[in-house]
């Protein structure tokens, strides 16, 4: 067998240096749809259940709920779950789009993830002035 | 001779359908939550009266229950594809997972709880 025919070996397993790597903005977003995603696996979930719960056992409770809600860490609270959620939401979207082959091009994805940050931060600043 | 990987207990599921079940209960999802919005928006807020009456009916009722499938199969993939990427071990990533699923389990059962029980 000639060197010719030999395959090329490189050296495995190959270890990234994952601090020295910046992230692209499309990397950031797909990372935030996992954190979000999780957090609202963990704490959403439950902590909705509660809410709709509460809110349905009686209109006392209801009160409460919204009186709670009001307050000022009940609004953080809420504006951090709103944006998790309207993170998930539109960066869900976008890779709904990828799948279907819209705009999957390198320009464009990183064009519609900047976009995706943009459009849940802009949505969550909204529902924060109005709670505030 | 060819010699196929070993198979993992807790592996990738070697298949399609978990993409494709993510993708559709997100679909149910974002209508659901379209729902929820038009409701809100169009009655110009919520108040008890109308959130009583809301989930007094049992097409809602039903809609909500479907939502949260929906959700509960989503969040195992999604979490599920957590564990397998960060937790190696075997033995940790099965109990990891056996949680998830009693986890959300328990959510399906407290939705149900919450839709159908006495009040």
């Amino acid at each position: 067998m000639s060197a010719l025919d030999r395959p090329v070996v490189r050296p495995r397993p190959v270890y990234l240096n994952l601090i020295g790597i910046r992230l692209p903005l499309p990397g950031i977003v797909s990372f935030l749809h996992r954190v979000s995603g999780a957090v609202l696996f963990l704490l959403g979930i439950p902590l909705l259940l509660l809410a709709v719960q509460c809110s349905l056992g009686s209109a006392e409770q209801f009160a409460s709920l919204r009186s709670a809600l009001a307050h000022p860490l009940g609004k953080l609270v809420t504006i951090g779950f709103v944006w998790a959620y309207l993170h998930h939401f539109c960066a869900g979207i976008r890779f709904l789009l990828l799948d279907l082959h819209v705009a999957d091009d390198l320009a464009p994805a990183r064009r519609s993830s900047a976009a995706v940050l943009a459009v849940s931060l802009a949505l969550t600043l909204v529902v924060g002035v109005r709670l505030w | 001779m060819v010699t196929r990987p070993l198979r993992q207990a807790v592996g990738a599921h070697y298949g399609w359908k978990d993409w494709l079940a993510q993708r559709v209960t997100a679909v149910v999802m974002a209508v659901y939550t379209l729902l929820v919005l038009g409701i809100a928006l169009w009655n110009g807020g919520v108040d008890y009266a109308l959130w009583k009456a809301l989930f007094a009916n049992g097409a809602w009722k039903l809609a909500t229950f479907v939502f949260m499938l929906a959700l509960c199969w989503h969040a195992w993939i999604g979490v599920r594809d957590i564990w397998m990427d960060y937790v190696k071990p075997v033995g940790l990533r099965l109990a990891l997972e056996a949680l998830t699923v009693l986890a959300l389990a328990a959510y399906v059962g407290w939705t149900v709880q919450i839709l159908w029980g006495a009040r």
